[in-house]
Formats: structure tokens, sequence, C-alpha cells
């Protein structure tokens, strides 16, 4: 699979959380601002990028029979090693983003990652896509989460400085004037709403891309839709 | 002589044997990272918690490290309280604890900073799960409504007073959130009554300094 695939696939093809419907606990859980997808995103980029080369890299070493356990094992040594190392070094930081990381262990997408990609592909490949379905993830939370809290709280990026730093600090916006918010958006049934709303979009923006791909003669549109499921 | 690695593969006593082999290596790994970031946690904890302390003190109240001055005495529950003395010049002339009450959805821990009088230096909420947009407001980077505790004591105002002011107090609610302040109001008095019941303890200057940590 060429690298330009790769890339395609983890953005929009097969899109952790819009196309494969992976990762939906950290998904519903954390976006409740667009700091917090974001920080989620970042620290689940970081993991996934280590997971897939290092799962990559004993794939001749582990049996078929075997393999599920041994994935796991490795996947919760290296969320539990990134946990401590931030804590330790990087407190700041870990102070925004602790409550995010061990919910990483349990995102099944760092898993399928191993599982359909890394097992069968070369360490760097593997890294690659842990990089792009990470980012994929990265956007989708980020998205979700400015949504929930443009709606719900009316500002925008509300602590990014604690998560990149005081230079990120105008990205905070608020929306003019007294806007009190809707509650529900930042509670977690809204999570499933706007995801709902988002999903419809991306199919129909497939649709149309489809369409108009098959009057031009072009599969490529068609493969996208099937793709998706 | 040696089998290729395909084939050992398939063998019985493969599967367990290496899976077996990765939770060694990464036990050894786990280990070897905790060994590593031990000191680096614990450093990073003592300052927030540090800094934590801090917040409920007026700047430059105290000038003794907080957290080599403390005393843990029993509170009227039976619950171990930490009580961390502050010092100016070597007598104490204060103290920080925590103090908690049941809010809307679990406890909601209030640290809270008092002089030697029990007169209230400042309170912030460490720790809830209260209703976002609704009953975290008693957060102090939310509202300023946790600073209302500030110079209140039990005398002042009394203690049929020290309720919200749907139930006759002096302290606001929130609209549609009457629980979640009603339970740090409550935390707060029953810090101040653990205090005053245990003053002298506090107070008396330091003979058993230390033990508490």
């Amino acid at each position: 699979m060429s690298y330009r695939t790769t890339m395609r696939n983890g953005l929009w093809d097969q899109n952790v959380v819009f196309s494969q419907m992976l990762g939906m606990c950290p998904t519903m859980a954390v976006t409740t601002s667009g700091t917090n997808g974001l920080g989620m995103g970042l620290a689940t980029t970081v993991v996934l990028v280590g997971s897939n080369a290092i799962v990559a890299a004993v794939r001749e070493l582990v049996s078929p029979h075997v393999r599920i356990p041994v994935y796991i094992v490795l996947i919760a040594t290296l969320v539990t090693i990134v946990d401590m190392s931030l804590n330790a070094w990087m407190h700041d930081l870990y102070r925004v983003l602790g409550l995010f990381i061990a919910l990483i262990v349990v995102n099944c997408a760092v898993l399928g990652r191993a599982e359909a990609f890394a097992s069968r592909s070369t360490v760097l490949a593997s890294a690659f896509d842990g990089l792009c379905m990470g980012m994929g993830f990265t956007g989708s939370l980020t998205l979700i989460g400015l949504i929930r809290e443009f709606i719900g709280m009316g500002t925008l990026f509300s602590q990014a400085s604690l998560l990149l730093g005081p230079r990120f600090a105008f990205l905070e916006t608020r929306v003019p004037g007294e806007y009190g918010g809707v509650l529900m958006m930042v509670l977690p049934p809204a999570g499933f709403l706007v995801l709902g709303f988002l999903l419809a979009a991306k199919q129909v923006l497939e649709r149309r891309y489809a369409a108009a791909a098959g009057i031009a003669t072009n599969p490529d549109g068609e493969q996208a839709a099937a793709g998706c499921h | 002589m040696t089998l290729p690695l395909a084939e050992w593969r398939t063998r019985f006593a493969y599967q367990p044997l290496s899976l077996g082999f990765a939770a060694l290596v990464t036990s050894a790994a786990l280990t070897f990272a905790n060994q590593l970031t031990k000191p680096g946690i614990q450093a990073a904890e003592e300052r927030d918690l540090q800094t934590s302390l801090e917040e409920v003190l007026p700047a430059g109240y105290a000038d003794n490290s907080l957290l080599k001055d403390a005393v843990t005495i029993p509170d009227a529950a039976g619950q171990d309280v930490i009580v961390y003395r502050t010092r100016k010049a070597g007598s104490v002339n204060g103290a920080v604890f925590r103090t908690s009450a049941r809010g809307y959805a679990g406890h909601i821990v209030v640290l809270i900073g008092v002089d030697t009088q029990g007169t209230i230096l400042g309170a912030r909420v460490i720790k809830h799960q209260e209703t976002p947009g609704l009953g975290d407001k008693i957060e102090a980077t939310k509202t300023g409504w946790i600073r209302g505790f500030e110079g209140k004591s039990l005398s002042s105002p009394p203690a049929e007073k020290w309720a919200v002011k749907k139930d006759g107090g002096v302290f606001d609610q929130f609209a549609g959130a009457t629980i979640t302040p009603r339970a740090v109001v409550k935390a707060v008095k029953e810090g101040l009554a653990f205090y005053a019941s245990h003053r002298d303890e506090i107070v008396s200057d330091g003979k058993r300094q230390g033990s508490g940590v």
C-alpha cells in the first residue's frame, strides 16, 4: 500500500471515528471542548505511532494464536510508560492530559491498527500509518469538541494555552455578549448527537463525490464509499 | 539444525512461552520506567500540593515549608485529617486542611486556610464531580463564589446563618443548583468546627512537628 493511500485512509477513507467507528469511549468522554479533543488526539497519536512500530518490529515473532494478548500487553505497557514519563518530566502538560492518557489503553483503534496494519507491514510503513490514523483521530475529536463547546458554552479552544503553551492563547475565543450556552451539549448525550450529524454529513459528501466521479468514469469514489462501514 | 522461525511458531509450546516472554519483557520495562520516573513524579506531586496549599493563603502569609510541618488528627467521624501548619518567623499563625461533604454527585473536597482565631483566609474546591455548567460554579476558575468565604468564621456570621440564602443563610446559591453550594457551605462549616475543637493541638507550637508527614 502506498504512503499516499495510507494517508488518505487515515485522514478520510478509514477515519478512526467517522468510518471505522472505533475509539467511541474516549470520543464521547473527552470531546466536551476543542482543547480536550485536541489533547486526547495528540496523546493517542503518539501512542499509535509507537505501538504500530513496536508491533511491526515483532510481527515475525508473534504467533497468530497469541497475537491479541501480546499486542494488548505491549500497548498497555507503552501507554503506562508514556503516562509515567509525562507525569515525571512534563508535569504541566500531564495536569491537562493526565486524565486522557490512561483512557488510551481502552481505545480499540490502537489495537485495531496493530491487528489490521502493523502486524503485516514494515516498521516504517506502520509508524506512518499510526501517524496518519492519529491525525485523523485528532482532527475528528477536535471538530466534535469544538462544535459541542461552541454550542454548549459559547467558547472555542478554551484553556488551549494550558495545553499548547501561552503562545497559543490567541486561539481562545468567546462568543461576544452574554451567551449562557446549551448545557446539554457538554453532557454525554450530545456526544452521540454531534457524531450522528457529522457522520451524516460525511455520507452526503461522499455520495456527491461518488456521483460526480461516476459520471467522470472514475471508480475511485465508489471505492471510497465502499470502504466506509 | 535450527528450525526456521515459521515452523517454531506453529508448535504448541511456543504459544505460552512467547506470551510469557512478552509479559516478562514488558514487566521489566515497566519496572525500569517506574524506577526512573519515581523521583520526578514525587517531586512534581509535592510541588502541586505546595502550590494548592498556598492558594488558600494570602501571598506571603507563611514562610515555612507546609509539607514538612503537618499533623494528622482524627475528625469527629474518625477520619484522619492532615493539617498543615503555617508559620511566620517560627510561630504558628494558621493552618491549611481538607474538609468535605456530599454534593449532588459524590464528595466535594474543599481545602481551607484559617488563621489562629479560626477566620477563613481562603477556600478552594479541589475535587468534585458536580454537573458542568451548573454545579461547577464553585470552582475558583469559573466564578468568584468561593471567595465569599474569606474573612468568615464560626461566630461571623452566626452559626444559624451558615447556610445558603434559600435556607435562611448568608451564602448565595446558583440558579438551578442549590445542593452543590449547600454542600460546600456545610463542608466549610464542619471544617471550622473541626479546627475549633482541635485548635490547641494544632497551634501549640509544634511539639509534634513533622510527626504527620
